[in-house]
C-alpha cells in the first residue's frame, strides 16, 4: 500500500512563510485546491521535492483574505485564479488576475 | 454540380469534447479506416469546408466559437454532430458548464451517437452526409 | 525600432486538436510575450460529483480525457481504495499497469503522429498513427472499448486476460518493436526534422523546477524523476529506470517519449512475465471517509488526485491536478523568445490535453 500523504493544519497566517521556506528548499508546488464547508472554504496546498510531498491545510472563512503566492511560485497563478473564480475564495495580489474571466462561465462561483 | 459531393472538404472542431470522440475523428483519415478514400480532406479552415464535423456539447465560452464557425462555412454545408456528448449532451449534461447538444445553437443535420463514437459510425454519418450535401446542393441550384 | 503586434491563435487551429487560446505579442517575427486563455472545453464535470455517487462518479472521472481515461479512472480508484484501506489482489495490479503502460503507449505514438503533423511530415503521422491502431485493436480485445475502457471499479478490475491474450499480445509488441524503431530513426535523424526541433524552446533545468513542470516536459530537462517510482501498483516490482535527455529542447522532449515508448513495451513483458493468478477484484462494502491523496505518472505526467469523503455515498469533493494544468506556465515560458512558426511546435511539445486541464 502506498503511503497516505499526512495533511498538516496551518494557520493561515502561516501561510507566506511555509511557501517561502519550501521554496527556498527546492520544492516545487504540487496543488493548490479549495473544499467548500459549511461556512467557508478549506485550502490545501502541496509542495513536492523529488518522491515527497507535504500537504497544508488552512481553513478559513467565506470572507477572509488569502494573499496569492504567485509571486513565489509563478504557477499558483492558475489555480488561484481558479479557486477565485470557481469558488469564491477571496484572493488579492495574484501576479496575473483573471477577473473572474479564466473560464469565463456564466454562473457565478458553482461551488460556493 | 457533382464535383462537392464527390470531394467534399471536411473541418473538425472540438466544442467540450472529452478528447475521446476527437482522436476517433482524427482516427478515421489515418490508415486502416481512411476516409480520404471518400475523396475527402481534413482543413482548418471553415471558409472552405463543406461538412462540419464537431465533437462534444456546447457549453458558455465555445458558443459563439460554434456560431462563427458555422457562419463563415459557404452553402451548402452539412453539420455532424459526433458522439453522444454533441447529440445531447451526454453524461456532462447536467454540468453547470454545459447547454447541452450542438443543436441548440447551430441545425444538426446528422446525429452520430456512441461514446466514444466507433470509427465505423462516423464514417457511416459522414457517408449520409455526402448524400445530404448533394440534395441540398441540388435544391440551392433549382432555387437560382 | 521593431513593430509590436498582438496576433490572436486560436481556439480553432488547424495544428489543435483541441481548443486553446493563446494571445502572442510579437515584435516582428519573434514572441514577446504569450498570455493564454482557456475555458473552451470548460465543462465543470468536479461539480457533478454533487449528482452521481462515487461508483457512477467512476464513468464520469472516466472521460476527463479521453486519451489517459484508463489513468484516470485507475488513479480514482486507487484514491477509494486509500480512502477505504484495502489492498487489491495482486493479479488486478498487474492487470492495471498493463493497461496503464497500453495506455501510455496509444498516448505517445499519437503525439509523435501529431508532432509530425505540425511541421507538415503528413506520412510519418500517418505511420505513427497506423502503428498505434494496433494498441487500440488490444484493447478492444482485452475491454471491448477502444477509448474509453471502464474496466477499473473500487477494489479491483471488472476484466481479466487470459495467458493466451496476454502471449498474443507481447508478440504484437515484437513485431510493433521493430517498426517503430525503424519509424524514432525519422524523427531523431532526419535533416528536415531536426531543423524543427533542435534549439527550439529551450527549457533549463532550474527553469523546470521553479515552474514546476512534470512528465516528459520535465525529463527532458534532465530531471531524473518518475512518479511511477513511487511504487503503485505494480511498479515497486518492474525495473525501471527514468528516461531522461538533458538537451532541454523540443528534440530532448521528442527523445524522451521515444524512449517512454521502448520503456513501456519493456515493462509490459516484465509484468506479463510475473503475473500471478487468482482474484481480480475485492468486495469493498460501506460507503468512504475521509481524505486522501494520491499521485500517479500519466503519460503526460503526474497526476495529483485529492478525494474528500464524508460517509455518505456521495462525496464531498473530488480534485484532479492534471499535467497540462502544470504544464501551462512552462510552456509560457519557452514561448517567449521564439520566432512565431515555432509555436504550434512548441504548444505540441508540452502535450497538451486541454480537457483535462478545464475538466
Amino acid at each position: 500500500m502506498a503511503d497516505k500523504y499526512e495533511i498538516i493544519d496551518i494557520q493561515p497566517g502561516d501561510l507566506a512563510l511555509k511557501t517561502l521556506e519550501h521554496k527556498r528548499a527546492g520544492y516545487r508546488l504540487g496543488q493548490i485546491c479549495a473544499v467548500r464547508t459549511e461556512t467557508g472554504y478549506e485550502l490545501l496546498y502541496s509542495f513536492i521535492i523529488e518522491y515527497h510531498m507535504v500537504n497544508y491545510k488552512i481553513t478559513i472563512e467565506e470572507d477572509t483574505e488569502i494573499v496569492s503566492i504567485s509571486d513565489v511560485y509563478p504557477t499558483a497563478m492558475l489555480y488561484e485564479n481558479e479557486m477565485k473564480e470557481l469558488f469564491g475564495v477571496n484572493i488579492k495580489f495574484i501576479n496575473l488576475d483573471y477577473h473572474d474571466k479564466l473560464y469565463r462561465i456564466e454562473e457565478k462561483t458553482p461551488f460556493k | 454540380m457533382a464535383k462537392v459531393s464527390k470531394s467534399p472538404w471536411l473541418m473538425h472542431y472540438d466544442a467540450s469534447s472529452c478528447n475521446g470522440c476527437d482522436i476517433e475523428v482524427l482516427a478515421c483519415l489515418t490508415p486502416v479506416y481512411d476516409i480520404e478514400r471518400f475523396g475527402i480532406i481534413n482543413t482548418g479552415d471553415p471558409k472552405q469546408a463543406d461538412i462540419l464535423l464537431i465533437t462534444g456539447g456546447v457549453n458558455t465560452q465555445n458558443k459563439a466559437i460554434v456560431e462563427q464557425i458555422y457562419s463563415q462555412m459557404p452553402n451548402p454545408k452539412v453539420v455532424v454532430a459526433v458522439g453522444i456528448c454533441a447529440c445531447t449532451g451526454g453524461v456532462f449534461k447536467e454540468c453547470y458548464n454545459i447547454l447541452g447538444g450542438v443543436d441548440q445553437v447551430i441545425p444538426v443535420d446528422i446525429y452520430v451517437p456512441g461514446c466514444a463514437a466507433r470509427p465505423e459510425s462516423i464514417i457511416d454519418g459522414v457517408v449520409k452526409a455526402l448524400d445530404l450535401l448533394e440534395k441540398k446542393n441540388t435544391e440551392m441550384k433549382n432555387k437560382a | 525600432m521593431a513593430k509590436r503586434s498582438v496576433i490572436p491563435f486560436g481556439p480553432q487551429h488547424p495544428v489543435l486538436p483541441e481548443p486553446i487560446h493563446l494571445d502572442l505579442v510579437l515584435e516582428d517575427e519573434k514572441v514577446i510575450e504569450a498570455i493564454p486563455s482557456v475555458g473552451f472545453v470548460h465543462r465543470g464535470l468536479e461539480k457533478l460529483i454533487e449528482k452521481r455517487d462515487f461508483n457512477q462518479y467512476q464513468y464520469v472521472i472516466e472521460r476527463t480525457c479521453g486519451i489517459c481515461s484508463f489513468m484516470h479512472g485507475m488513479s480514482y480508484c486507487e484514491t477509494l481504495e486509500k480512502i477505504f484501506d484495502v489492498d487489491i489482489p495482486d493479479r488486478a495490479k498487474y492487470l492495471r499497469t498493463i493497461w496503464a503502460e497500453m495506455s501510455r503507449l496509444h498516448s505517445h505514438l499519437l503525439w509523435l503522429g501529431l508532432l509530425a503533423d505540425a511541421f507538415g511530415f503528413e506520412s510519418l503521422f500517418m505511420q505513427s498513427w497506423r502503428m498505434r491502431e494496433k494498441i487500440l485493436d488490444m484493447f478492444e480485445a482485452s475491454t471491448g472499448g477502444r477509448v474509453i475502457f471502464s474496466v477499473n471499479k473500487v477494489g479491483g478490475v471488472l476484466k481479466d486476460m487470459g495467458r493466451d491474450m496476454l502471449n498474443s499480445f507481447i508478440e504484437t509488441f515484437d513485431d510493433m518493436e521493430e517498426s517503430i524503431s525503424a519509424l524514432s530513426k525519422v524523427f531523431l535523424n532526419d535533416v528536415t526534422v531536426n531543423s524543427r526541433l533542435r534549439g527550439v524552446g529551450v527549457l533549463t533545468r532550474e527553469e523546470a523546477v521553479s515552474l514546476g513542470a512534470v512528465g516528459p516536459m520535465m525529463r527532458a530537462s534532465g530531471i531524473d524523476i518518475d512518479t511511477r517510482l513511487l511504487g503503485y501498483e505494480a511498479y515497486k516490482d518492474l525495473d525501471l529506470d527514468p528516461v531522461i535527455s538533458t538537451e532541454c529542447d523540443s528534440y530532448a522532449r521528442c527523445q524522451v517519449r521515444i524512449g517512454e515508448i521502448f520503456q513501456s513495451f519493456n515493462l509490459i513483458r516484465q509484468a506479463v512475465a510475473k503475473i500471478p493468478d487468482g482474484e481480480i477484484a475485492v468486495q469493498v462494502k460501506g460507503a468512504p471517509k475521509g481524505e486522501a491523496f494520491n499521485r500517479v505518472e500519466q503519460p503526460r505526467g503526474e497526476a495529483i488526485y485529492y478525494i474528500k469523503a464524508n460517509g455518505s455515498m456521495y462525496l464531498d469533493r473530488c480534485r484532479v491536478r492534471t499535467p497540462t494544468f502544470t504544464n501551462l506556465q512552462p510552456l509560457i515560458k519557452t514561448l517567449q523568445g521564439c520566432q512565431y512558426a515555432d509555436v504550434p511546435i512548441l504548444i505540441l511539445t508540452i502535450d497538451p490535453c486541454i480537457s483535462c486541464t478545464e475538466r
